[in-house]
């Protein structure tokens, strides 16, 4: 470890253009298109109705519901406090089960350690247990470049990637497309497929199933990502529900789990807080269908060859911010997208990284920054939401997401040069602060309503303010201000009156209260 | 073993430099949730049942004397004709089948356990409160696979290694040892949040939960 001369400098963000944690476009414009897919828009209401009502049943049924919430929020301050401490022990006790444990700085260098590893294997192939982290890095397209083809095995994935698509939900990726576009898709795109498949959801999760199994008992590699690191055991932690994650983990010779470095947790018994908190909060079950640990190699049972990347990419650059570091105790449940009213409209794709909704507002800034490039789009994620605190009251570890989400806009008015809006603002505030001045504003602006239609909205503000009026109508200014009307004689008249009723009525009320 | 040297420095020298840069008060963990519940066997009993059947596991409650009659009835309906069976299971549950049964050991392919119509284990510990069952690996148990790759999974369950909450399970577990946590067959929710029983594990869940043992 190197000495500090004074103060340490920041950690670097996850690098510019590599990975997926920045999209093409500023949030409010990609929402405008996503809007006007009226499928999005219907499955995503159906879905977060349906799983926000599942959870409020499940989570409303733990007398203790708070207690375990607190409880997991302290558990994550405390790690991430800890944190090199209990990764240091993590590694031990991975590697004294027989592991070998990978550092990456940044996704580039994930994306060559796994690499690397497969091609040690001599397969070509990969399996692959869906993953946030692997998402974020874009480990896929690194592998396909390299000629390795990774299969996908989450049945909501594999949809995904055999429409070339992205993922729209942390926990249904695919939750943008119909039972018809997915039977098109595997009608496309699975070899050998039934020619006369239905839509019937039972039988597409039988096509995959019968088209996976094949690649499970042939693949000698699989990829995951983790859950949950256990530091004192070195116990790794898959939470799943249809068992492509136990094949990946069970059947190939190699296993390689890629793990962001926040998902480390002190205690094996901190389990027992997390394994009550997840599965509710997330799909709004009392448990999901399959959980497996596994600690190293075990002998004569599952991969022999193990391997633990432990993932940074911008997780210690938001560990350096007092209030964004809270991010990195996020647990992927995705409760905060199922309530968040702008998600449920504006979907997962409008946010333009692998982590959407109102955590992937915070997280995505934290991780790879807001202001990388000129008019970086992750400037806007930090406006995209109205602030009404549903994400909060979700989350399973408590993380203040509407607080940070205020912090952000404050670093990036901060980050801004001069714009337009600071300007107008400083005019402004020049003349509000001279009531002579502000009452010939006023006046001016009355003229105003010139400008407004029929029903007395502008729906176009000049080019200076344009960005206030592209998704909002602005009233047009009123006959008279407030101010002009309370000194005409019809203002004091009704002041007057107003204030002779007032008196009477409370002369009155003590008696009534008798 | 550790790889990249420069990249660990680095990664812990950042964490060290962060935690400089925003410290932040040290944590005490309030664990005041619920631990340490006991519930007496008929409320376990009916709290796991109940929580089985939500998942659509079928659940054969019984004493220990009809282990081998309910199973074999299982494996019977469910034209199972050839098993697997784990190294360390009790022979005596199997004694009323009358298929083949293929005892599992660490040379048999994994992928050759396809060619299975079941599988029959026990188990290490259940939770009421959640309906979850944890397999180990533990003698009985057998490894990850065999409970896997098979299309039924016939799990037997000793009320006595039944517990109330979370809690009191993840205190019974062997970290170190392989475990899975078992609730219901596998399903999907990935078609317009429609859900599917049986993706690609066992499809059929079958608990025989002996109530004396």
């Amino acid at each position: 470890m190197s000495t500090f001369l004074g103060m340490p400098a920041a950690p670097p963000r996850s690098p510019y253009g590599t990975g997926n944690l920045r999209g093409d476009r500023k949030f409010p414009e990609a929402a405008h298109d996503e809007l006007r897919n009226e499928q999005l828009r219907r499955n995503l209401s159906r879905a977060t109705r349906t799983i926000r009502t599942k959870r409020l049943g499940v989570t409303g049924e733990l007398p203790d519901w708070e207690r375990l919430r607190d409880a997991g929020s302290a558990i994550k301050t405390d790690t991430m406090n800890r944190l090199p401490e209990l990764l240091e022990q993590l590694e031990r006790k991975v590697t004294e089960r027989g592991g070998t444990v990978h550092w990456a700085r940044d996704g580039v260098e994930a994306n060559e350690i796994v690499t690397r590893l497969i091609r040690a294997t001599g397969s070509r192939d990969v399996i692959k247990v869906k993953s946030m982290a692997t998402q974020e890095i874009g480990l896929n397209e690194h592998l396909e470049a390299a000629g390795i083809t990774p299969y996908e095995t989450d049945l909501a994935e594999l949809i995904v990637q055999l429409a070339d698509d992205k993922p729209s939900h942390i926990l249904v990726p695919a939750i943008h497309r119909n039972r018809d576009e997915i039977r098109q898709i595997f009608l496309d795109e699975i070899p050998g497929v039934d020619p006369d498949l239905d839509n019937v959801p039972a039988h597409l999760a039988a096509a995959a199933r019968a088209y996976l199994r094949e690649k499970f008992m042939t693949t000698k590699v699989a990829v995951s990502g983790a859950n949950f690191g256990i530091a004192e055991t070195g116990t790794l932690t898959v939470v799943e529900s249809e068992g492509n994650g136990r094949m990946c983990l069970t059947l190939p010779d190699t296993l390689i789990t890629v793990m962001g470095i926040e998902k480390v947790l002190p205690r094996f018994q901190d389990l027992e807080v997390f394994l009550q908190l997840l599965p509710r909060s997330s799909t709004g079950e009392r448990m999901n269908p399959y959980t497996s640990m596994w600690t190293g190699v075990t002998p004569g049972d599952g991969p022999q060859d193990f391997h633990l990347v432990l993932l940074d990419n911008g997780r210690t650059a938001a560990l350096a911010d007092t209030i964004g570091r809270e991010a990195l105790n996020c647990i992927r449940c995705s409760a905060c997208l199922n309530v968040c009213p702008v998600y449920e409209r504006a979907g997962g794709h409008a946010y333009g990284s692998t982590y959407p909704g109102p955590i992937g507002a915070v997280l995505t800034p934290q991780l790879a920054g807001m202001h990388a490039a000129k008019d970086d789009p992750n400037s806007s994620l930090p406006y995209a939401s109205s602030l009404c605190g549903a994400c909060f009251d979700a989350c399973p570890v408590k993380i203040d997401i509407p607080s940070m989400l205020v912090e952000l806009r404050h670093q990036h008015t901060e980050q801004s040069g001069t714009t337009a809006e600071k300007l107008a603002m400083k005019a402004a505030a020049g003349v509000m602060s001279r009531p002579k001045l502000f009452a010939a504003a006023q006046k001016a602006a009355s003229l105003g309503r010139a400008a407004g239609g029929r029903d007395g909205t502008i729906s176009r503000l000049p080019a200076s303010l344009s960005g206030w009026s592209d998704s909002r109508d602005t009233a047009a200014p009123p006959k008279q201000s407030f101010r002009s009307w309370l000194a005409s004689a019809e203002g004091a008249a009704t002041m007057r009156a107003a204030a002779g009723e007032g008196a009477g009525r409370t002369a009155e009320e003590p008696e009534e209260e008798q | 073993m550790t790889t990249n040297p420069t990249a660990r420095d680095t990664v812990l020298g950042r964490i060290r430099a962060a935690l400089a840069l925003a410290p932040t008060p040290d944590s005490e963990v309030p664990r005041v949730y619920r631990t340490g519940r006991t519930l007496p066997d008929d409320e376990r009993l009916a709290l796991l049942t109940d929580r089985l059947a939500d998942y659509k596991a079928q659940v054969h409650p019984c004493t220990g004397d009809r282990t081998a009659e309910v199973i074999a009835g299982i494996l019977h309906e469910r034209g199972a004709r050839r098993i697997g069976v784990p190294d360390g299971l009790d022979e005596q549950w199997l004694a009323a089948y009358d298929g083949e049964v293929q005892l599992d050991s660490a040379d048999i392919p994994a992928p050759s356990l396809d060619a299975l119509d079941g599988v029959v284990t026990a188990s290490a510990v259940s939770c009421a409160e959640t309906g979850t069952i944890f397999l180990d690996g533990s003698p009985g148990q057998g490894r990850r696979a065999l409970s896997l790759v098979p299309d039924l999974h016939v799990c037997v369950v000793d009320l006595s290694s039944v517990v109330a909450g979370v809690p009191e399970a993840v205190a019974r577990l062997v970290p170190e040892r392989p475990t899975t946590l078992i609730s219901g067959p596998s399903a999907t929710s990935d078609i317009e949040l429609e859900r599917v029983e049986g993706v690609h594990g066992p499809r059929t869940l079958a608990v025989v939960i002996r109530t004396d043992a």
